[in-house]
């Protein structure tokens, strides 16, 4: 929660920053982001590779749990398909895009503002972040009715930390691992996907 | 996006190499922070001087938020079948 505030604060203040001009207009001009992203992709790499708590949990993976995971990119894809084809304004290859953020935010916003502009970075920031919201007011509700994957599908990436606490809370620690391993494995595709989809 | 994917699987072949050393491994994590701040600040800053995005920022609220309607619903839906098939005959 702290990391979002903070997160959230610094994407504020360049907003507010940048609509009362108070930066140098030399600062706007020259792009200094597209080397700011290769810099957090290669960084975001180590993180991965290095990272033997991931390296352990996916080789925990069986049948039945990896399909987990498969079911919400599946169902997620599914489901902004259909948004794409109800109205106009956001194509499918962009709803697919913003969707392959499951909930990360931080990350799928600057990736796809980069590779598609601004307009839809912001679209994938803030839909990226109810995804979080939504999970966090609606895990009970999710878990009651559409069983004990449901709150970890709704909760996507975000299934393996700020959801977590929420979701093991009311479909049982027994389901925790999987949660983790979900969230785990979206984590770490979502990269890969927004870069092949845009 | 050809130079990002092959950063990246460079990034995870060093990151494999080098994932006993603790401190090299911490600094590159607190560099990723500031790198998504910095890119979040600069993401404000294009957003805040784009008067197409400001006149248009409900309108771009409300696409954002019926979007995730769409992704979660999907993904519940397709976790329920999972959930029936696969997973709930093996509770008690």
């Amino acid at each position: 929660m702290k990391g979002s505030l903070i997160i959230l604060s610094f994407f504020a203040g360049g907003l507010l920053l940048g609509m009362y001009k108070l930066i140098p207009s030399q600062f706007i001009e020259t792009d200094y982001s597209m080397y700011a992203l290769y810099i957090l992709m290669f960084l975001v790499g180590i993180g991965i590779g290095s990272n033997k708590k991931s390296l352990e949990i996916i080789k925990s993976i069986n049948f039945k749990i990896a399909l987990v995971p498969l079911s919400v990119i599946v169902g997620t894809y599914i489901g902004v398909s259909i948004f794409a084809l109800i109205q106009d304004n956001i194509g499918f290859i962009d709803a697919i895009a913003i969707g392959s953020g499951f909930g990360y935010y931080s990350l799928s916003s600057v990736l796809i503002s980069e590779l598609s502009g601004e307009t839809l970075g912001v679209i994938a920031l803030l839909s990226n972040i109810a995804r979080e919201i939504i999970t966090l007011l609606f895990t009970p509700i999710f878990a009651r009715y559409f069983g004990k994957l449901a709150p970890i599908a709704s909760g996507g990436a975000t299934s393996m930390d700020t959801t977590l606490p929420i979701i093991t809370k009311y479909i049982g620690s027994d389901y925790a691992i999987i949660s983790v391993f979900s969230g785990v494995v979206l984590t770490i595709l979502i990269p890969f996907l927004i870069a092949i989809i845009l | 996006m050809i130079t990002v994917l092959l950063l990246m699987t460079a990034g995870t072949v060093l990151g494999w190499f080098i994932h006993k050393r603790k401190k090299i491994l911490k600094v590159s994590s607190e560099l990723t922070n500031w790198a998504i701040y910095l890119l979040l600040f600069l993401l404000g800053v294009s957003v805040g001087t784009n008067e197409k995005i400001l006149n248009n920022f409900s309108q771009i609220g409300w696409q954002a938020i019926s979007i995730t309607l769409f992704a979660v619903a999907g993904s519940i839906l397709t976790s329920w079948l999972t959930y029936i098939i696969f997973f709930k005959k093996n509770e008690g």
